[in-house]
């Protein structure tokens, strides 16, 4: 192919022809730095009115007052905090308590929400059709509704703390919440947690091991009693050598309130119900329709080929259905990171409580938007990475 | 969710407005036509609709002298219900152009929040209220209490420095809306309520089906001067605001009223004559009309009328007038000189 012989021959690519307006790539370069260029302008222009107008009200600025003495209390928190402790406290306790109700919710979610899912796929009428009523009401009522529902439940209808309820000894039931016994074992306990993370570490290597000799030699190892023993025995040695305490921190009514021991509040407990309750039923949907992409032909192979149904389940029907399920399910766990900054409706202390009552102190509402927009925006990156990651683990290995 | 929406709305009102020049907000306001005013969502006595809509309150009486000063209209006004969590941001972000809103003036909010008080229509302080069968006398014996509050209010903060400052525990319930706030203590989830003195009477009295079944305990822990806020950057506007609420206490300092201003209109003291507008000069130097005062009087009354008839013994909250009497009758309401 000779050049020079007109339009026929391949565009010369000299530098004056990637220059030509004519040249679409060289176009297309150009809008990109032309709305570039308009971002940023918007974006400095954006962001000097917004320093101007702080500057003439006399607004505060700056993330300064994240050390400043917050000097408001908050009911509950996994770490230390007193109104003596500081904004940057403060918010750190409310990114912890989102964490808790956004973690134990999307566990608990996804294991109401397969179970439902499940039992709507169910032969017997009465089951499905009563799973189906429940997808159908939760999902379709406003959360929030929801929530004021739950949280009122358990306010209204429980005793007060002087009649609590006492279902089994040493465990209260009122309009404080759950109170129950924990163990008060010291050195111990800190043994105990070793030991799980040691049996959690040794159950997963053991498996990964009985895989390989799998591969190599066909032979199947006893991993579920393994892990079960590594799991469970880790932990029991851990107590064994803290000296095997037997202590229990029971709770036990002092005043107004219940001291010792451990407590689930009604707000935790409202928002947590809530949010499983309402998010299982769109979890339920995302695993029911990843069951039935799974085509019966699969079941029927696996069967005739001599697996079991349970073996039939986890092999052959589980691991296609959830490269339809894992997808979906990530906007569920984002779903629910997000909506539980409801909380302060009921008044559970999350991170959006708190910051928005720092922002009311000091008046400082962009550094604390700032603040809510990075951890949410952190949390759901977080969940996102892991997803795609799961998901690509799990993905089709085309051969 | 709302509340991100709301407080984004300050980054992005601030973002996006114009930058503030002297003068702004009186401008604005005059061309607009009304008052936006930011009130409570309903504390029977200062801001409270009544099943008509219909909203009274000295809060909003507030609103409306100032309604009467610049128009000469007390109808001439908007009032924009807020939580205490919203209104520092509503007022910062221009939503509304001042509060008359049972709010605290403190060191920080008249500074770091680019605030200024313009006065104070209330004098209060900080109380505490039980139900009557958990027979507690004293704030003393509240350890361990759990209580009810709403967040973003000076309450918050004077409660944690009581119990601190008295080692004693407490487990805060921290619920926005006032009235999910106190249903949670109706419901027994909060031994305590905590907030204003005035508030506790007005919920008391209007909110529970026997008010006797509660009481307010006697400790007052803090200093609470309520009053109308502005934000910073526009001083005409703060004037118009911190001489209207002044004009309806100077009223109840000159013995004029509702019913007898016209009467007065025809007196030949110069203090009235001047603060009625028959002697020009008062309105003027203010930027209003020179019967700014007497629309005040005529459309909305005097102090003391305005309380007695929103918080008096005629009214279910039946507060005495204590501290916030006239000068002259031992409280602390004393109006600047009209001169
Ligand atoms: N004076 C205190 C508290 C004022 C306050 O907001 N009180 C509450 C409790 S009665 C209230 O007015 N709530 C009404 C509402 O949120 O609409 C302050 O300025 O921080």
């Amino acid at each position: 192919m000779a050049t020079g012989t007109g339009n026929l021959g391949p565009p010369q690519r000299s530098a004056a022809s990637r220059l030509n307006w004519n040249d679409p790539s060289f176009r297309a370069i150009l809008y990109q730095i032309i709305v570039l260029g308009l971002v940023a302008l918007t974006v400095w222009y954006l962001v000097s009115n917004l320093q101007a107008n702080l500057k003439s009200r006399n607004i505060a600025t700056g993330f300064g007052f994240l050390g400043l003495e917050a000097g408001f209390g908050i009911s509950e928190s996994l770490v230390e905090y007193s109104p003596a402790s500081t904004y940057g406290r403060a918010v750190f306790v409310g990114i912890l308590n989102t964490l808790r109700v956004a973690v134990i919710g999307i566990i608990l979610a996804t294991i109401l929400g397969t179970i439902i899912g499940v039992l709507r796929l169910s032969k017997n009428w009465l089951i499905s059709k009563v799973c189906s009523a429940y997808v159908e009401t939760l999902r379709n009522l406003p959360l929030l509704l929801q929530l004021f529902f739950w949280y009122a439940i358990i306010t209204e209808t429980l005793p007060s703390a002087r009649q609590a309820l006492n279902p089994l000894p040493g465990i209260f039931l009122s309009q404080r919440g759950i109170n129950f016994p924990v163990p008060a074992f010291g050195i111990a306990f800190d043994l105990i947690l070793i030991g799980v993370a040691l049996g959690l570490i040794g159950a997963v290597a053991f498996r990964i091991w009985a895989q390989k000799r799998q591969d190599r030699t066909g032979q199947q190892s006893p991993v579920l009693l393994v892990a079960a023993g590594l799991i469970l025995g880790m932990p029991l040695l851990g107590w064994l050598l803290g000296g095997a305490p037997t202590e229990m921190s029971v709770p036990e009514l002092r005043g107004f309130n219940f001291r010792g021991g451990a407590s689930l509040s009604p707000e935790f407990a409202a928002l947590l119900i809530g949010l499983i309750a309402y998010t299982a039923a769109f979890i339920a949907e995302i695993v029911r329709s990843g069951i039935l992409a799974v085509t019966h032909g699969q079941t029927e192979a696996a069967l005739a080929l001599g697996l079991t149904r349970g073996q039939t389940l986890r092999l052959v029907v589980l691991p296609q259905a959830l490269r339809v399920i894992v997808p979906p399910m990530t906007s569920q766990y984002l779903n629910i990171t997000k909506n539980s900054s409801l909380a302060v409706a009921i008044g559970y202390p999350d991170v959006v409580s708190i910051a928005n009552t720092a922002i009311n102190q000091t008046g400082q509402a962009i550094e604390g938007i700032a603040l809510i927009m990075a951890v949410y925006l952190s949390i759901s990156l977080g969940i996102s990475l892991f997803m795609n990651w799961y998901n690509k683990h799990i993905a089709l290995v085309e051969r | 969710m709302k509340e991100i929406r709301i407080a984004a709305m300050v980054a992005a009102a601030l973002a996006v407005s114009a930058p503030a020049f002297a003068g702004a907000t009186l401008d604005a306001v005059k061309q607009r036509g009304f008052v936006t005013c930011g009130v409570s969502t309903g504390v029977a006595g200062f801001s409270n609709p009544d099943s008509a809509g219909k909203w009274t309150g000295i809060d909003v009486d507030n609103c409306r002298a100032i309604a009467a000063a610049l128009f000469g209209d007390a109808e001439k006004v908007k009032l924009v219900p807020t939580t205490a969590q919203q209104r520092f941001t509503a007022l910062q972000s221009g939503e509304v152009d001042v509060l008359t809103r049972n709010t605290t003036q403190t060191l920080q909010r008249d500074t770091a929040l680019g605030f200024n008080a313009a006065g104070v229509n209330f004098y209060d302080g900080q109380g505490f209220m039980v139900p009557k069968k958990l027979g507690v006398k004293s704030a003393k014996e509240l350890a361990g209490a759990t209580v009810c509050v709403q967040p973003g209010t000076t309450t918050e903060l004077n409660l944690a420095d009581y119990f601190r400052a008295n080692r004693m525990e407490f487990k805060p319930v921290v619920i926005e809306k006032l009235d999910e706030v106190i249903a949670a203590f109706f419901s027994g989830r909060c031994d305590v309520f905590t907030t204003d003195a005035s508030q506790l009477a007005s919920v008391r009295a209007t909110r529970t089906q026997n008010p006797d079944d509660y009481v307010i305990l006697p400790e007052l822990i803090s200093k609470e001067p309520l009053g109308p806020v502005v934000r910073h950057g526009d001083d005409q506007w703060f004037d118009v605001v911190k001489w209207s609420l002044i004009a309806m206490i100077e009223a109840e300092e000159l013995g004029i009223t509702s019913k007898n201003v016209d009467e007065m209109a025809k007196s030949t003291n110069p203090n009235i004559q001047r603060f009625l507008g028959v002697t020009p000069g008062m309105g003027k130097a203010l930027g209003v009309d020179e019967k700014w005062a007497y629309n005040i009087v005529k459309q909305v009354g005097n102090y003391g009328e305005s309380f007695e008839r929103n918080l008096g013994k005629s009214t279910p909250i039946k507060l005495e007038r204590g501290k916030n009497a006239l000068w002259t009758d031992g409280g602390l309401m004393y109006a600047l000189p009209i001169r």
